[in-house]
Formats: structure tokens, C-alpha cells, sequence
């Protein structure tokens, strides 16, 4: 790829720098959960664009359908009741990749080139790079990434950068009918999201605000939330992500340390060896298990 | 083999055999899991295929291991049991380090660092079976918090176990004449006189 936009920031498995001469316009998608109405244009348009078919399922007795993300389907509606003050709310939130600015997987991901963060900070993975295991499930703060039961890849959002590399929008924002989706800079996102809080805070809903999660450095997908102070009734949406301390203690500063100390075995055996020299049977001793076992 | 009629068993054919698999499914484990470790190690993944083929195998080496291990554990525990000779012989390990083993205590088949570094073995073992269990996604499916301290657990024991191994290598080179008890079956009087004397008096009879 040589588009400019998308000039890799980050590579999984990549000990040293990327590309960082070009400055890019970082983007993002915004959700305006208050202007949802969960018709699921946007999962048809990601199957479409994206060409990928989950296989047809049956009601699990709730709206969500498919009810939960897959390998095939990157991106679904999660309907919540929620009874509030005594009236009845419907929050309807679209989840899929959030777009980490430090994102997890990538962070997890043992496989050099599987996972990358380009400069206008999507996510992407490169599926012929991914080798299965499942780090990337272990390593993400929003259980996003699925695994796939056919091919055993990993699959997510790409926020279609395949569009976005080309000046378009992508796929469910150009699709969705009321206006509840948005695309562009994160700066323009961040801009339009003040607007629409302020308009939700005169309706009545004090606690309006954008879910743009500080402990991921931020996100490249950002929520509109009439509750924001209380992400976790928007189906479980986590109300501080940041990658877990194991995974930072797993794939932080203790491999290069732990590789440190076995070289330092090696390298400390071979001076023991050179400045002590093998143990060997002494003379004394084989002379005196000689006559030990000489026959009688 | 018995290269002198003299020589004492040490080791039988099923013991060895159980050993070598042991020894070779650690080494394979190890550069398969040392390619998934740090990105410094992927070329390993060229040894194994593919680096997803590496990613299929690794789990199946490391179930080899761990049932051999388990085998060659219930043939060894009893040997292995921690007495207070063999606290006194690792207090004074120092000296054995050092190159002068001569005033080392008496040891049995086994000395004290040895039977250390079998529990320490058992317990690692232990851990990264059921951590490892808990990573292998193919056939597994545990909470993420469980998969993320599986993980921190899988990576440092292997770590430690890895260290433990070249320590295991390494007395095995720089003690003479140890490895042929892996080879062959035998070591030689003088070798077990000076290294485990008791057990050399009980295996030959010789009150000395």
C-alpha cells in the first residue's frame, strides 16, 4: 500500500519505528446512539461492502441479530430495555472495533505484521500475516476480535480503509438513514459530537457526553451516550477501558528482561566452563576404585 | 552398553527413552514457543512449516511433554525426595560451583540440586499444562481474564523452565562423564564414587 493515508503507524511484533515523516489527519467514526433507531442498515451495508455472509441464525428471543459478533459479521446492533427514572429508554448501541489509538490486540499480537495501526489511526488485519492464536481476543479491551471456526483468522471492524483510503466514507455511514453515524477528522467528530451533546443536555439528558475513552489513548470509533455516566447500560460498554496490567506485565518489559537473563545463563556457563574447567574423576579416585574392584 | 564390566547401572531403557522424548518435545516446545515469545525469535517459526503452523503444533508438543514428564515422574519421584543431606549439600553449593567437590556431603543417587530442580520441574510442568490448556483456542474457551493470567503464567514459567533446562545442560557437560548414564545406561565406578558416593555403596556393596 502507498497511499499516504495509509502510511503504517504501528505494526504488531515490530520492535523498531515506522514511517513517521508524513503527518496524517487522524479520523473517526462517530455514533450518535440518541439518534439510533437499531434498523441495521449499517450491518447489511458492512456484509455488502465487505462481502461476507453470516450464516442465517434463528431469534434468541432478543432484537439482536446475529447475536453477537463473528468472524462474518463485524458489526451488530446491541439492544438494551433500560427502565430510567420510571420511563422506559431503548438504547441502541452498534458495537465493533472501537479503533484503539493503543490498541490492545496489536499490543498483544505475536505475529510480525498482523495486526496494524495506520497513521489515520485504524486498526486493521491482515489476515494472511494472522497465524490463529487468539492473542489479539486476549489482548482487546472491548471483546471485539472473533476468531474464525473455518479458517481460525481473526476477524474485525476496518472501518473499511479501503474506502476511507480512497476519500471515502466507509460502508455503514454511507448507509445509515438517520443520520446517526458520522465519518471524518476526529477533530470534526469531536466538534459535531459538542453540538449534539449540548441539544441532548437542553432535552433533558444532563449526563450527555462522548465516550472517547482516555485509557486506550482515546478512540477512533467515539459514542455519543445520553448516559455517559454510565457506558455500562449501553450493553455492558466498558466504563474505563485500557489494556489489562496482565497483558501490559505479558508483553511489556519482562520479555526483553526474561530474554536478558537466559542469554546471561548462557554466556555465564560457558566463563564458568572456560575459567573453572570440567569437573573431572580425580586421579585419587580412580586409583582408589581400582583396587576397590581389582578380583581377589 | 556395557563398556567394562565393571561399570554400574544408572539408568534403564524404558528410563531413557522417557527422558529423550521428554528432552526432545522441551526442545521443540521451546523454540515453537520462543518464536511466539518476542519477535527476535520468529525465525524459529521456519522450523516448524509455517509460523501458523507453529501456532498448531506448539500446544501438541507441549501435551507430549507434559505426559512423558508425568511418566518419567512417577519413575523418579521416590528418588527424588528431599532429605536433610540434601539441604546441607545446596547450602553448600558454593563450593561445589566453585570446582572443589571434594568435601561436598555425601550423596545418594541424586544430590540435592538435582532433586531441586525435579520439583521445580513437576511444579513447572504443572503450570504451563494448565496455563497452556487455558491459551489453546482451537479447542478451548475460558474467560478473557483467565486466558489474560494464563498468559503472564505461561510465558514466566517457560522462562524460568528454559533456565532451569541449560542449568540441567550444562551440569550434565561440565560434570564429565554424566551424559553417557543417558546414553547408555552406565556410568563408571569412579564417576559414581565421586559424585553420588552413597548411592555407590549401596549399588556396589563397598562399605567405604
Amino acid at each position: 500500500m502507498v497511499w499516504q493515508s495509509l502510511d503504517i503507524r504501528r505494526r504488531s511484533a515490530t520492535t523498531t519505528p515506522m514511517p513517521q515523516a508524513r503527518e496524517s489527519t487522524e479520523v473517526a467514526k462517530l455514533i450518535d446512539i440518541s439518534q439510533c433507531i437499531g434498523c441495521k442498515a449499517c450491518q447489511v451495508a458492512c456484509m455488502e461492502w465487505n462481502d461476507l455472509r453470516q450464516e442465517v441464525g434463528y431469534c434468541v428471543g432478543v432484537y439482536d441479530n446475529p447475536p453477537d459478533l463473528t468472524a462474518k459479521a463485524w458489526t451488530v446492533m446491541r439492544f438494551t430495555e433500560l427502565e430510567n427514572d420510571g420511563r422506559l429508554e431503548w438504547l441502541i448501541r452498534k458495537d465493533g472495533c472501537m479503533h484503539c489509538q493503543d490498541p490492545g490486540c496489536l499490543k498483544a499480537c505475536p505475529a510480525p505484521g498482523a495486526i496494524v495501526q495506520y497513521a489515520n489511526g485504524i486498526v486493521e488485519f491482515h489476515q494472511e500475516h494472522c497465524i490463529g492464536c487468539g492473542y489479539c481476543l486476549t489482548g482487546c479491551p472491548f471483546n471485539i476480535p472473533r476468531l474464525s471456526d473455518q479458517d481460525h483468522k481473526a476477524y474485525k471492524c476496518s472501518l473499511c480503509s479501503d474506502r476511507v483510503a480512497v476519500g471515502q466514507v466507509p460502508a455503514c455511514i454511507k448507509t445509515c438513514p438517520t443520520g446517526a453515524l458520522h465519518f471524518g477528522s476526529k477533530e470534526d467528530m469531536k466538534e459535531h459530537a459538542e453540538q449534539r451533546i449540548a441539544d441532548l443536555k437542553s432535552r433533558g439528558f444532563a449526563n450527555a457526553g462522548l465516550y472517547d475513552p482516555p485509557g486506550v489513548e482515546g478512540t477512533h470509533v467515539m459514542y455519543v451516550l445520553q448516559h455517559a455516566d454510565h457506558p455500562e447500560w449501553y450493553a455492558g460498554l466498558p466504563h474505563d477501558p485500557a489494556i489489562s496490567p496482565l497483558v501490559e506485565v505479558w508483553k511489556g518489559w519482562t520479555k526483553p528482561l526474561a530474554i536478558g537473563v537466559m542469554a546471561a545463563g548462557v554466556l555465564a556457563s560457558l566463563i564458568h566452563y572456560v575459567m573453572k574447567g570440567p569437573n573431572e574423576i580425580s586421579k585419587e579416585t580412580e586409583k582408589e576404585v581400582e583396587n576397590e574392584t581389582r578380583p581377589e | 552398553m556395557r563398556r567394562d564390566p565393571n561399570d554400574l547401572d544408572r539408568y534403564t531403557a524404558s528410563e531413557r527413552v522417557t527422558h529423550w522424548i521428554v528432552g526432545i518435545s522441551f526442545i521443540l516446545a521451546g523454540l515453537s514457543g520462543l518464536a511466539l515469545f518476542h519477535p527476535a525469535f520468529w525465525p524459529f517459526t521456519m522450523l516448524f512449516g509455517s509460523s501458523t503452523w507453529t501456532r498448531i503444533l506448539h500446544p501438541w508438543f507441549g501435551v507430549v511433554m507434559a505426559v512423558a514428564f508425568l511418566l518419567m515422574m512417577l519413575q523418579f519421584w521416590k528418588l527424588n525426595t528431599m532429605g536433610k543431606v540434601d539441604w546441607q549439600w545446596l547450602g553448600r553449593i558454593g563450593e561445589m560451583v566453585s570446582g572443589d567437590d571434594q568435601n561436598m556431603p555425601e550423596q545418594g543417587k541424586y544430590n540435592g540440586g538435582q532433586k531441586l530442580l525435579f520439583w521445580l520441574l513437576v511444579l513447572g510442568t504443572v503450570l504451563l499444562l494448565v496455563s497452556g490448556i487455558a491459551l489453546w483456542r482451537a479447542w478451548f474457551h475460558f474467560p478473557v481474564e483467565q486466558v489474560r493470567w494464563a498468559a503472564v503464567v505461561h510465558a514466566a514459567t517457560a522462562a524460568v523452565m528454559i533456565g532451569l533446562i541449560m542449568l540441567h545442560v550444562y551440569a550434565s557437560i561440565w560434570v564429565r562423564s554424566t551424559i553417557r548414564a543417558m546414553w547408555y545406561g552406565t556410568v563408571t565406578r569412579a564417576w559414581a564414587r565421586q559424585h553420588h558416593r552413597a548411592w555407590y555403596r549401596q549399588v556396589t556393596g563397598i562399605d567405604k
